[in-house]
């Protein structure tokens, strides 16, 4: 078994967070600035090269046509989904985009799908945790919205593949949260998780026994979230501009990121206070400023956090439970910080909601205790088991363009169904199959999964073939399919045409073009790292040899200390980090006396005459790094 | 090492309850054998089961729920993927059939209504709404299955209908015609009831079935019309029951 850390991640749509299991607990991994959120922002800069996160920000105000940000509410959709979308997001699609195509984004003049774009969010995430463990990670689980169709899991997974991970396993958001807030709960319990995050709405149910999570019920809304409140803040501070100032800046993509950034530092600070200011600087050198209460601000978000209410009567119903029921609700995701939404979850569930752990990181921590389930080899988690149930319900499209239903939602996955198809003609060698997902009762109105042609029929007379075909939905909430026909025990041969998405070679493609071949990137960078240790360790040296004590060595251990340096400076030259780290700590070894001889003489100039007998110098030197310690003085 | 080719005996499966059941205990836990090994716990090659003989149960339609949740957590902590990530590809392969299987067959058995059903399908019965003629009927015309009016329910569903239809045309012009309304909430009334009733009716006839097969696995002799005469009356129970289901359906849209 490999010793690999399987890490866990949370694909955001403002933000995302990779996390680990330390032991018994769940951590987030930070990245090299600190800090534990990756803002889910990609950026072109100026030379050309993919930025990610922090860095990244500032390229939405400068150059905002160079950069992207919440692109996960693209993934897994077509050109026709987002129409209403565009109008309030700045995403600049390709111009040459085919109907049917994957959508592609303008990024300066590039252009990249959603898979790639959250591809260097997951890639930026795997290189915070490489730099953590100095190991490379290849593996993870990763959340998705519990809401999440099959094409938008799809694209999620693909994501992960071109940035050089393995995904284990999806998890759901609020599903990854419950894991989180059970890690210690033994006794049976009824949980509901109301996940408001930046882009996207969940309302799951669980049934918590005995380690075992149990979702009874799901629902919600993919696109609903702490965006949609900034766009009504937007629009109404657009709508100022225009009316007070005589200004139109919506075209200014520049002006209308600086005003989002605004509104959302307004929204954040109307959470702990009753009112606050927008101040805009504007082009010209006009001003823009409004006052805004809590009280208004609760009033505009009304409507888009009713939206919230309709998915969770219907989790409810689902569930065949009421609010009394409950043992204990969760809040999940930033835009539960407004105290506005835990009211509501508070009338709704008629008790206080949790919120111990912090909204913005309890998905990311549930998908590393569930990295650690999955790895199977933890005392903290051994007993925990995860069913999730697939949040849409799978049909066929029937004669009439009517939906038969074949997997119900909320049916625990993995599950399956047999449905046996034969043909209509005489020697017909072809049938077609609609796969589609959702609840409505027409096709038009589902949406489309796949179009599968069976191939191969042996010819017959119409009606005569049985040809079954089975449908999985695996643990992960992704479709597969597999055909036979009974009377010649032919596995039939299918041919799939994803209604969206993209195609394995599209994605082994997108690996190969990718510009750093993770396992390459890795270390590559261990050596630059290597180099960089090694020169400090050198530079240490130089300094030594120019101090007094030099001379108190003997010839035998100044010889010993140049031929260790020697070979430093010969494997520096070489690829090889671990050479590199075995050549430094030789020379480390070997110094360890002139180190010593150097600590001495600092601490005496520093005790000023006082003899080491009675200082209180402790037991030696005790840094890890003699030389670099002696730098103290 | 258990058996990993059990003899399923297809024979129950088309003879019904005349036969007694061959799959292992319910309680010393054998059929669990088949799903995973009981020394080193590893996931075992899914076979062609039916639902009852996945969980070892017999053919019986009187089932303690709590037992059968108790005995899908079990079996979950050995099927599921996730127990089996890091087996070789094989096994994962095992471990998702097997584990589709376990959650397929709880989640049919678990409920009362498709419990019924699906013992019905086993014995080749269908419902009117999943019948070929349905099918025919609906690839013909192109629209939805429809179904066969219950006799006893003839009149009221015609008046029904109507008022339905003329409920639907007030809530259009927004125009609610408040005398109309009580009435349809009278209906439902009186049709949830009949609903409610189906439930016992349903249960006499689980109790009949059982019945037959526990005189099976003593040995008795079945003739082959009383089990037809009893499947003949739960599928007359489920087929009424759904013709109610849609009716209290329509009256609720109509009322929201």
């Amino acid at each position: 078994m490999s010793t690999e850390r399987i890490v866990g991640i949370d694909l955001g749509t403002t933000n995302s967070l990779v996390a680990y299991m330390a032991g018994d607990r769940p951590v987030v991994i930070p990245g090299g600035d600190g800090s534990n959120l990756v803002p889910s922002v990609v950026a072109l800069d100026e030379n050309g090269q993919i930025v990610v996160g922090n860095p990244a920000q500032k390229y939405l105000i400068e150059t905002a046509d160079h950069a992207v940000y919440s692109v996960k509410r693209l993934m897994g959709r077509g050109v026709e989904d987002i129409r209403d979308e565009l109008k309030l997001f700045p995403f600049r699609l390709a111009d040459d985009l085919a109907p049917g195509e994957v959508l592609r984004i303008k990024l300066g003049d590039k252009t990249f799908t959603p898979p790639e774009i959250s591809a260097f969010i997951l890639r930026q995430l795997k290189r915070n945790a490489e730099r953590y463990f100095s190991a490379p990670v290849t593996q993870a689980v990763v959340t998705v919205p519990a809401y999440f169709n099959d094409a938008q899991r799809q694209a999620t997974k693909d994501a992960g593949r071109i940035a050089g991970l393995d995904v284990l396993r999806l998890v759901n958001e609020p599903t990854a949260a419950a894991l989180a807030y059970g890690l210690d709960k033994k006794e049976t319990a009824t949980v509901a998780v109301y996940d408001l995050g930046g882009g996207t709405f969940d309302i799951s149910i669980l049934k918590l026994h005995e380690g075992i999570f149990e979702v009874i019920a799901t629902n919600g809304d993919t696109h609903l979230g702490g965006d949609d409140i900034d766009n009504l803040l937007v629009t109404i501070a657009l709508h100022d501009i225009q009316g007070d100032l005589g200004i139109d800046v919506r075209r200014n993509a520049e002006v209308v990121q600086t005003i989002r950034q605004a509104v959302i530092d307004a929204k954040i600070a109307l959470s702990s206070k009753d009112n606050t200011t927008l101040e805009i600087a504007l082009p010209g050198g006009k001003h823009y400023q409004r006052e805004i209460t809590r009280a208004q601000f609760e009033q505009l978000i009304q409507p888009v956090i009713d939206r919230t209410v309709g998915p969770v009567r219907q989790a409810m119903k689902d569930a065949g439970l009421t609010p009394n029921q409950i043992d204990e609700a969760v809040l999940v995701g930033g835009s539960t910080r407004i105290p506005r939404v835990r009211q509501l979850v508070e009338e709704l569930f008629q008790r206080k909601p949790h919120c111990d752990l912090n909204p913005d990181e309890v998905v990311a921590l549930g998908a590393a205790v569930q990295a650690n389930i999955l790895a199977g080899r933890s005392e903290a988690t051994k007993e925990m088991l995860l069913l999730d149930v697939t949040p849409l319900s799978l049909g066929i499209e029937a004669l009439g363009g009517v939906v038969a239903k074949i997997i119900h939602r909320n049916s625990t996955i993995p599950a399956s169904a047999t449905e046996h198809f034969t043909t209509g003609v005489e020697g017909q060698t072809n049938v077609a199959i609609h796969v589609l997902q959702g609840e409505r009762e027409l096709a038009k109105d589902c949406r489309s999964l796949a179009r599968f042609d069976l191939k191969g029929i042996p010819p017959m007379p119409a009606g005569l073939p049985r040809i079954e075909v089975k449908f999985l939905i695996d643990a992960n909430g992704i479709m597969h399919v597999s055909a036979r026909e009974l009377r010649s025990g032919k596995e039939a041969e299918i041919e799939v045409q994803p209604s969206y998405g993209l195609t394995d070679e599209q994605v082994e493609n997108m690996i190969l073009d990718s510009f750093d071949n993770a396992e390459d990137d890795f270390r590559q960078r261990q050596v630059i790292e290597a180099r960089n240790e090694a020169e400090i360790m050198l530079g240490a040296l130089e300094k030594g040899r120019g101090n007094p004590v030099w001379e108190r060595l003997s010839s035998q251990e100044r010889v010993s200390i140049d031929k260790l340096e020697t070979a430093l400076r010969a494997v520096m030259k070489e690829d090889d980090y671990r050479a590199i780290r075995t050549a430094i700590d030789a020379l480390n070894q070997g110094t360890m006396r002139l180190a010593e001889l150097m600590m001495d003489s600092a601490v005496g100039a520093a005790l000023k005459g006082k003899t080491m007998d009675t200082a209180d110098v402790g037991e030696g030197p005790a840094a890890p790094h003699p030389i670099a310690q002696a730098e103290i003085e | 090492m258990p058996q990993t080719n059990h003899d399923y005996s297809a024979g129950i499966l088309i003879a019904g309850p005349s036969k007694p059941t061959k799959v292992g205990c319910w309680s010393c836990g054998a059929m669990r054998a088949a799903h995973f090994c009981q020394q080193c716990g590893k996931v075992q090659p899914p076979g062609p089961v039916d639902y009852f003989a996945f969980f070892g149960l017999p053919y019986k339609l009187n089932l303690d729920t709590a037992t059968l949740e108790r005995e899908f957590y079990l079996l979950s902590r050995h099927l599921h993927p996730d127990i089996n990530a890091s087996s070789s590809s094989q096994e994962q392969q095992w471990s998702l059939e097997q584990s589709s299987q376990l959650n397929d067959a709880y989640r049919t058995l678990k409920d009362p209504i498709s419990r019924t059903e699906y013992l019905l399908r086993l014995q080749g019965m269908h419902l009117e709404e999943q019948s070929t003629a349905a099918t025919e009927e609906a690839r013909r015309t192109g629209k939805a299955k429809k179904q066969v009016v219950p006799p006893d329910l003839l009149e009221q569903v015609f008046e029904l209908n109507m008022q339905l239809e003329e409920a639907r045309m007030n809530k259009k012009m927004g125009e609610p015609d408040r005398s109309l309304e009580l009435e349809l909430q009278d209906t439902r009334k009186h049709l949830q009831v009949k609903y409610d009733s189906m439930m016992d009716e349903l249960h006499t006839a689980w109790n009949a079935w059982d019945a037959l097969v526990e005189q099976s696995a003593q040995g008795g002799n079945i003739l082959e019309e009383d089990r037809a005469a009893v499947r003949a009356k739960m599928l007359d129970i489920l087929n009424r029951r759904n013709y109610v289901r849609n009716l209290l359906r329509d009256i609720e849209e109509v009322l929201e």
